[in-house]
């Protein structure tokens, strides 16, 4: 540049020396969203800047509204599932218990114990997915696209699993009012082995690019920052507010399933910002492997017939040749081994996934299809009006889901379906406090507390 | 402990109270709209209760309360069976607030003492229901009345800022109303400017 341009420019704004010099300076209104790259989700804040600090918020939300507890309120109870799915799209089996658990409330009927396994195991699979998604995208806004694409990576071995369970990897609908779909596989605790194994090499990978990486710590500590009370008065529940240092957990304050026969811990921070809700999410993947692991563990076994004389389990096609040469006494009183269909569990394991309650759950399908006392429980189950009721009342129910308290408040009259099903979603709480915790930080600030939020657009908008 | 919890409350305001069960365990008080602030302001502050979350503010529109056709002859044959002895069942469910179309329904909990409280608070004026504020005890509910608001149609009094929340300005009618059909179409709105 030529010495001139430079005398030129300070001739114009003449200043005595020592004082600043006297810039014409507005605010500026920034509107960003709704579809910004920087940000995953739907969302539009319009920011009031003062240079490159945020003096005022507005979080506009809504884009992503479909009317989940309207159509609640049409189809029957467990026409509701596949909408509960779509709520936290990324931790589904989450909803989908914490729904079923509702409903199952308020009918009054308890699920088998393993099918209680069966829903923490899953629940908990889905709350690593959820809370990887959530870390690796916050990193990638951060620069760190390699730590996303090893998240993802590590996201698809559980997806793996999940799907191995359900069939599906995203919109599961795996519970029913009164059970699961399906048992999990036979040989399921080995390829959850492996998975966690590579998991947690990812997790060290990560933890390793990040947790000391100085452009990530620079930009996550000190930033958003909330205190225990402020946030419990917005009722931000989940991650974000154990990252304060208040250490409430559904799962260990209000245990429900069978978490209080599990042991874990729940990782609290100190100081409220993104980066200690960053170190708590990483320390609950943690947890929550420990947990599905202990579940694996001591999770009851359902019905299994073993051949008196070898020890091993009798597979099905066997146990039909021992009954078809009368050899009755080395088959009764069990059942045989069957891997469960997507189509409906085995008949063997149906008693340990389900309740036993006929007029709520369907029969296992070979009874549907082999004989007219199942026929008849599943049509009267399937069809029109003569689905799940729920007695006159009304129940609320919460679960920990991914992002903090998800609860289900179920009012019935009675009917085939809900008078009303209100959802309260974690996250609607998080982004009611959003413009508050952005005042005050840089417009590079909003990138890793918005990450934080793990805003979901299904459940915020429902 | 759901049973002392309504007692505590009744204690206190022995006329706000209108009625009360336990129904699933859920320990619920129905109150006198006019009462809502001095319970609700109560709960959050009373050393016995601290009440600090409010966890979840929703309403609830009983226009066609009991009057849904069922849909089957044999339908009625299918309701209740008997809830399991892991499931509370002491309290029979008293049915909906008789009087009011709209009732507003908060839950309430408490990190210190563990439990759980639900406020129903029936809104008497069916044509233009109103009820008071939380916002100034609890800034979370704000938007959670933005939310009832935009659904029901039911005004805070006191909010600092009712506006729709999930629907856009324009948007005609209360989606969450009974009365609203669950197929009705809006007309496509242009950008505003």
């Amino acid at each position: 540049m030529p010495i001139e341009t430079i005398s030129t420019t300070q001739g114009n704004h003449p200043t005595l020396p020592g004082e600043p010099p006297e810039l014409d300076t507005r605010d500026m209104l920034l509107n960003i969203g709704p579809a910004h790259p920087a940000m995953h989700g739907i969302v539009r804040i319009v920011a009031k800047l003062d240079g490159e600090q945020i003096e005022a918020a507005e979080v506009e939300i809504g884009y992503l509204h479909r009317g989940f507890e309207k159509m609640a309120e049409v189809v029957d109870y467990n026409g509701v599932i596949p909408y509960t799915d779509r709520l936290n799209y990324v931790s589904p089996v989450i909803n989908n218990m914490g729904y079923c658990m509702a409903v199952e409330k308020l009918i009054g009927i308890s699920v088998p114990e393993r099918c209680h396994y069966v829903r923490v195991i899953l629940s908990e699979i889905s709350r690593i997915t959820d809370h990887l998604t959530c870390v690796g995208a916050t990193a990638m806004e951060l620069g760190a696209f390699t730590v996303f694409l090893y998240m993802i990576k590590a996201r698809e071995y559980l997806w793996d699993l999940v799907e191995m369970v359900t069939g599906a990897r995203l919109t599961v609908s795996y519970c029913r009012v009164g059970g699961v779909k399906a048992d999990l596989p036979d040989d399921f605790a080995e390829p959850c082995r492996e998975a966690f194994k590579k998991t947690r090499e990812v997790l060290a990978e990560a933890d390793g690019l990040l947790t000391r990486n100085r452009i990530f710590v620079d930009r996550m500590s000190g930033t958003g920052v909330i205190s225990a009370e402020d946030a419990i008065a917005y009722g931000i529940t989940g991650p974000f507010l154990r990252s304060t240092g208040a250490d409430y957990d559904v799962r260990k304050d209000c245990p429900y399933a069978v978490y209080d026969r599990l042991d874990f811990d729940v990782p609290v921070g100190s100081r409220g910002d993104n980066m200690d809700r960053y170190l708590v999410r990483m320390e609950e993947m943690e947890q929550s492997m420990r947990i599905v692991e202990q579940a694996i563990r001591d999770m009851p076994q359902g019905p299994i017939q073993v051949d008196p004389g070898t020890g091993r389990p009798i597979p099905a096609a066997e146990m039909v040749d021992l009954a078809k040469v009368g050899d009755i006494g080395a088959i009764q009183g069990g059942s045989a081994v069957t891997c469960p269909t997507l189509e409906g569990s085995g008949q063997s394991q149906h008693s340990s996934i389900a309740a036993d309650a006929k007029r709520v759950f369907f029969p296992p399908k070979e009874d549907t299809y082999g004989n007219i006392e199942g026929l008849m429980q599943q049509f009267k189950l399937v069809m029109h009006g003569h689905g799940v009721r729920a007695p006159k009342g009304e129940v609320y129910f919460p679960v920990e889901g991914a992002n903090g308290e998800l609860g289900f408040y179920v009012v019935s009259d009675g009917n085939g379906s809900a008078y009303r099903v209100r959802c309260r979603p974690p996250c609607f709480a998080i982004m009611s406090a959003l413009s508050k915790l952005l005042i005050g930080d840089t417009i590079a600030d909003m990138t890793p507390t918005f990450g934080s939020v793990n805003m979901i657009g299904g459940e915020l908008d429902r | 402990m759901s049973a002392d919890l309504i007692e505590v409350v009744k204690d206190r305001f022995p006329d706000a109270v209108s009625d009360s069960h336990a129904y699933r365990g859920d320990a619920t008080v129905i109150l006198r709209p006019e009462s809502l602030l001095a319970v609700a302001s109560f709960l959050k502050d009373d050393p016995a209760l601290r009440m600090n979350f409010l966890m979840d503010l929703s309403a609830v529109d009983y226009s066609t309360y009991g009057e849904r056709p069922t849909t089957a002859f044999f339908a009625s044959s299918g309701v209740a069976v008997r809830p399991t002895a892991l499931i509370p069942d002491e309290d029979p469910w008293p049915g909906p607030p008789r009087g009011a179309r709209f009732a507003v329904v908060y839950h309430f909990y408490s990190t210190d003492k563990k439990h759980r409280l639900r406020l129903v608070v029936p809104v008497e004026d069916d044509d233009s229901p109103e009820v008071d504020s939380l916002t100034g005890l609890w800034p979370g509910a704000n938007w959670l009345e933005r939310e009832v608001w935009d659904m029901f149609g039911i005004r805070f009094r006191g909010h600092p800022d009712l506006k729709r929340i999930l629907m856009y300005e324009s948007f005609e009618g209360y989606p969450l109303r009974k009365d609203y059909p669950v197929n009705k179409r809006q007309p496509l709105i242009g950008p505003l400017n």
